[in-house]
């Protein structure tokens, strides 16, 4: 299973904090991950397709070509705004 | 005195009079720098009347310890503190405090002004603000990414 979790306008947006799904083909990078969980509908695509989404594979800021494998943990937010 | 953690992420607020305390107990150091970061009344020309801190628990400790070991690599210091505050705050509040101590200020001027600008750009912490309009997300400045890229061509 993939752990994916989402924060800030993101998580409010999709109105879902996590989700787990099944390692497959369609998970095998960030990308891949984001595509496979933006085809969900309408909303989710427009989320997750923005160009300021950025990605954590197993807590680690990520490009979108970073290989994600079975037991991964993988989140999805907006730029941070801390301090 | 209880030995806290370098790095805090909580909810409750803290003392500058006992960070101050716990930092400045070293005869070796000659400058403690601290900064502290509080709730704004206004962002953007909006009235703000309180915020709230999210984050990405384990993912934000991590970075802050990250980024006191590049603090660490780059000036030599003593010690280090770094407190970020989540959950809501009300206006004039304190969010963020960075303490660092080091034989000579201008070490300790710099490495405080490093890990508050590394902070606002690479630790997974996230404001919502409430104001008369409602509630919005703050967008991330370009003056903050600007701030932390300086630190790249200081080498």
């Amino acid at each position: 299973m993939i752990n994916v979790l989402f924060f800030a306008q993101v998580r409010e947006l999709l109105g879902t904090a996590k989700l787990s799904l099944e390692a497959s083909a369609q998970t095998q990078t960030a990308e891949a991950l984001r595509a496979t969980l933006a085809a969900t509908d309408d909303k989710w695509a427009k989320v997750l397709t923005s160009d300021k989404l950025l990605v954590a594979v197993n807590q680690t800021i990520s490009q979108w070509d970073t290989p994600v494998n079975d037991g991964d943990e993988v989140a999805f937010f907006p730029p941070v705004t801390g301090g | 005195m209880r030995l806290l953690p370098a790095v805090r992420v909580q909810e409750v607020d803290f003392s500058v009079t006992d960070e101050y305390r716990q930092l400045a107990q070293d005869d070796s150091d000659g400058a403690v720098v601290t900064f502290v970061g509080k709730v704004r009344d206004f962002n953007d020309g909006a009235a703000v009347t309180d915020l709230t801190l999210e984050h990405y628990p384990g993912m934000t400790e991590a970075v802050l310890e990250q980024i006191v070991v590049e603090a660490r690599s780059r000036w030599p210091l003593n010690k280090v503190t770094v407190i970020h505050r989540v959950g809501t705050m009300a206006l004039g509040e304190q969010i963020v405090f960075i303490g660092v101590t080091s034989a000579h200020r201008k070490a300790a001027f710099a490495a405080c002004e490093f890990l508050i600008d590394f902070l606002k750009t690479k630790a997974p912490f996230w404001k919502l603000e409430a104001g008369e309009q409602g509630k919005s997300w703050v967008e991330a400045k370009d003056a903050d990414e600007q701030a932390a890229k300086m630190w790249q061509h200081k080498d």
